[in-house]
């Protein structure tokens, strides 16, 4: 394999896991905050114990969360120097204002956390985990406005003496729309992961009748939220699908592998396509106008195919298809088992379908969520700054024994500390609040 | 104007990051030698506990910096220096990780593979650290398009290994200074002798280390063309001095901060030394990277500028704040009832 692929490679080995932990870190954040500020309110010692049982496997999570993270802002420089280099007047500045703005206030403020339940007040104390938890959002934000900055980029002009692009409007770059639409899509997803974790480790008390009065609050708590949150990624996701048909046409056209350009183009809900011989091998079930409708608003609407774009500029047609399709049907699953959690939530004796469903279901929304970013960073494909660079011209000059090796020794070390981390976050999540009460 | 500016603020940034996250490497690299019982050893994780992961932000910040400011230096750096960046990088999240998981399981095993562990991620991070700034100061065998032709072994060469062993020596002093202010008893008795141990130590090797700066690189021609600069290593070895004089003196804290100083100094001695350069090629002068042929548009340096000058004045207020709620030593009772 070329330098290129391995680079490649390792970029999405590193960045998925690195995005195991995130929206659990944001996602839970929020929730444990929430708790907190009830146990201050009320000064019910339900909610203290609440607060820290769920602060205690936010805290296992949290740690690979942040370590996993240099990583990345380290293999900008190591293995996409060229990429550095050509846009880092604009990207780096993003990524440094992250630091500057989040990191600090996230990592500070946790410590404060964790160390000071006895040192400052209640009050002091429940206010630490809100910054937490808006550090953990915000940085969210600048890494999704540099990456919107790949997706459609705004706001440079190009200097052809250096050979680079250079930032020509701030204002532009940080209100990029196209950014600010994967921003909602993506944290209100961390949000609804967040309260399916809450809904998943509950049930499984909940279904040994373990602390049932300690679970059903958990569970009362979770369920109408994680509902609203599904519900607003379904939204934002139809706002995100528009703005790539404005925006990436070809990426659109790979997601629903689309060959001939079209108008009243129908949706078809079994699709097999055949990359190929430039064609799909089986459509069927098909809605008409569908898809015109819902990438532009209006079902006479022309959708470019992927046969007039030049071959060189396609993405993957198939990985890009089937990613979307597997995501999309994801969430509507997780509205039908939002909405079943909500309506049983007040019973006494919920069913066991629906808890055993909530336990298996922990899964699933890590594996949507890395979906969605394999949609939004294959599809972007063959482009690293879509239009502007190309992803073989980005790559360091490395020898490829020097990143199969690297890639290799994370490998290793990413599977064993995941394999260290899901059995503690286990532990301690089947142990129940009896662990925490000091 | 800008470009200098920043070349100063990027030394700050670094140096800021030696001082801090320099003394919890340094207890993490005296762990096996300081921690004689479970109870020292968690006192010792206890020390650093609060502390380490705001300071490695400032890694990060430093990081993000050199991109920001200067991307084409960010890139050649990081690029060129692949191997022991991401060795650095392992060490890290090893780091990092044995601080979570160390307590999470009873069993002693589980824990003495973590302190093996948490020696090792701590020990190996500040060599490269040293090895690197090392061969910042000598310079790089990079062509004009930054690619280069060197080796992993090639950076270890004597002046590498020197300054590698010199961050070292100076992370081990600095965290154990900050154990003398953070622990009682026996602890705290140790850790006086091992800076008793240190000081002359650091002082040998800082000698040998700028004989050799002398020999292999050009860091000096700055000095001899700008006298005024030699108040860095005059102030410098002032800090170094105070250090030894204050801790005698029975001030624990200021003996920090004064070590503190000598890591600032220090660190702007290095590094001013390669100014205007920020990757030196060592094949041909013209294909270094410097300030001028480095740096980010005027408006990302002016907008980073304002950046920094409203976000780390409060960044250093709150951290200030958190490492006085815990500036208290650490005492075996608050071990035994903590949960974390």
């Amino acid at each position: 394999m070329d330098v290129v692929m391995l680079s490649r490679l390792q970029f999405a080995a590193t960045v998925f896991f690195h995005f195991i932990f995130v929206p659990l870190t944001l996602g839970l954040s929020i929730l444990i905050a929430w708790m907190e500020t009830r146990y201050v309110m009320t000064g019910d010692e339900v909610w203290k114990t609440h607060t820290r049982f769920w602060g205690k496997l936010f805290l296992i999570n949290f740690t690979l969360g942040v370590v996993t993270g240099i990583t990345l802002e380290f293999q900008f420089g190591t293995n996409w120097s060229r990429y550095s280099e050509y846009v880092g007047d604009i990207f780096g500045s993003l990524l440094a204002i992250e630091a500057t703005v989040a990191f600090f206030l996230e990592s500070t403020f946790l410590a404060v956390w964790v160390f000071g339940w006895n040192k400052i007040s209640a009050k002091a104390h429940c206010f630490c985990f809100w910054l937490v938890t808006v550090g953990g959002n915000i940085s969210a934000l600048w890494i999704i406005l540099a990456n919107g900055f790949m997706q459609h980029p705004v706001g440079y002009a190009l200097n052809t003496d250096l050979g680079r692009a250079e930032l020509a409007s701030f204002y532009d770059v940080v209100t990029n729309s196209f950014a600010w639409g994967m921003y909602v899509h993506t944290v209100f997803a961390a949000w609804a992961l967040g309260g399916f974790f809450v809904l998943g480790v509950s049930s499984w008390h909940l279904l040994r009748q373990h602390e049932t009065d300690f679970f059903r609050r958990s569970f009362r708590l979770a369920a109408p939220w994680t509902l609203l949150m599904v519900i607003i990624v379904a939204g934002t996701g139809d706002l995100n699908g528009k703005d790539v048909a404005r925006e990436q046409p070809a990426k659109l056209a790979a997601m629903e592998a689309h060959w001939e350009t079209a108008t009243h183009v129908p949706f078809h809900l079994l699709l097999v396509p055949d990359e190929e011989n430039e064609q799909n091998s089986v459509e069927a079930l098909s809605i008409p106008n569908l898809m015109s409708l819902i990438s532009f608003g209006d079902s006479a609407a022309e959708i470019k195919g992927l046969k007039d774009f030049p071959k060189e500029d396609r993405p993957p047609v198939l990985v890009t298809f089937l990613t979307f399709r597997l995501m999309v049907a994801l969430g509507v699953f997780f509205i039908i088992l939002a909405a079943v959690a909500v309506m049983q939530r007040k019973r006494e004796n919920m069913s066991p379908k629906l808890l055993t469903c909530l336990v298996w279901n922990i899964p699933l929304p890590y594996l949507a969520l890395g979906l969605g970013w394999a949609v939004a960073e294959i599809g972007r494909q063959p482009w690293i700054v879509y239009g502007l660079m190309r992803t073989q011209d980005a790559v360091s000059p490395l020898a490829p024994t020097s990143v199969s090796v690297s890639l290799m020794a994370f490998i290793l070390i990413y599977t064993l500390l995941g394999v260290l981390d899901i059995y503690l976050l286990r532990k301690y999540a089947l142990k129940g609040p009896r662990g925490v009460e000091a | 104007m800008f470009e200098t500016i920043w070349f100063i603020l990027w030394m700050l940034l670094w140096a800021v990051y030696f001082i801090l996250d320099g003394f919890d490497l340094g207890i993490g690299t005296l762990l096996p030698f300081l921690g004689k019982n479970e109870q020292d050893k968690r006192i010792m994780y206890a020390c650093a506990g609060p502390f380490w992961d705001g300071n490695e932000v400032w890694l990060i910040a430093a990081g993000g910096v050199t991109f920001a400011a200067f991307p084409k230096a960010y890139a050649v750096m990081f690029s060129a220096l692949y191997a022991p960046l991401l060795i650095l990088l392992f060490g890290l999240i090893l780091r990092a990780v044995s601080f979570e998981f160390r307590d999470k399981v009873e069993s002693s095993l589980w824990r003495g593979l973590w302190d093996v562990v948490h020696f090792v991620a701590n020990l190996v991070p500040s060599v490269l650290l040293g090895v690197a700034f090392a061969n910042l100061f000598m310079g790089l065998p990079i062509d004009a398009k930054g690619v280069y032709h060197g080796s992993l072994l090639q950076l270890l060469s004597p002046y590498g290994l020197c300054g590698g062993i010199l961050f070292l020596a100076i992370f081990v002093l600095h965290g154990a200074l900050w154990l003398v202010i953070k622990s009682e008893d026996r602890l705290q008795l140790r850790a006086l002798a091992t800076v008793n141990f240190m000081w002359p130590l650091v002082l040998i090797l800082l000698a040998i280390f700028l004989w050799l700066t002398k020999t292999s690189t050009h860091l000096f021609d700055n000095y001899i063309s700008n006298p005024a600069l030699f108040a860095l290593p005059i102030l410098a070895l002032g800090g170094f001095i105070g250090t030894r004089l204050l801790l005698s003196a029975g001030k624990a804290w200021l003996a920090w901060a004064s070590h503190g100083l000598f890591i600032l100094c220090l660190t702007f001695f290095g590094v001013s030394g390669l100014y205007p350069g920020l990757i030196l090629s060592s094949l041909d002068p013209a294909a270094s990277v410097t300030i001028m042929n480095g740096s980010s548009s005027d408006l990302t340096l002016k907008i980073m500028l304002g950046v920094c000058l409203v976000m780390v004045p409060i960044v250093i207020a709150y951290q200030v704040w958190m490492y006085r709620l815990f500036s208290a030593p650490v005492r075996a009772k608050d071990i035994e009832s903590s949960v974390y």
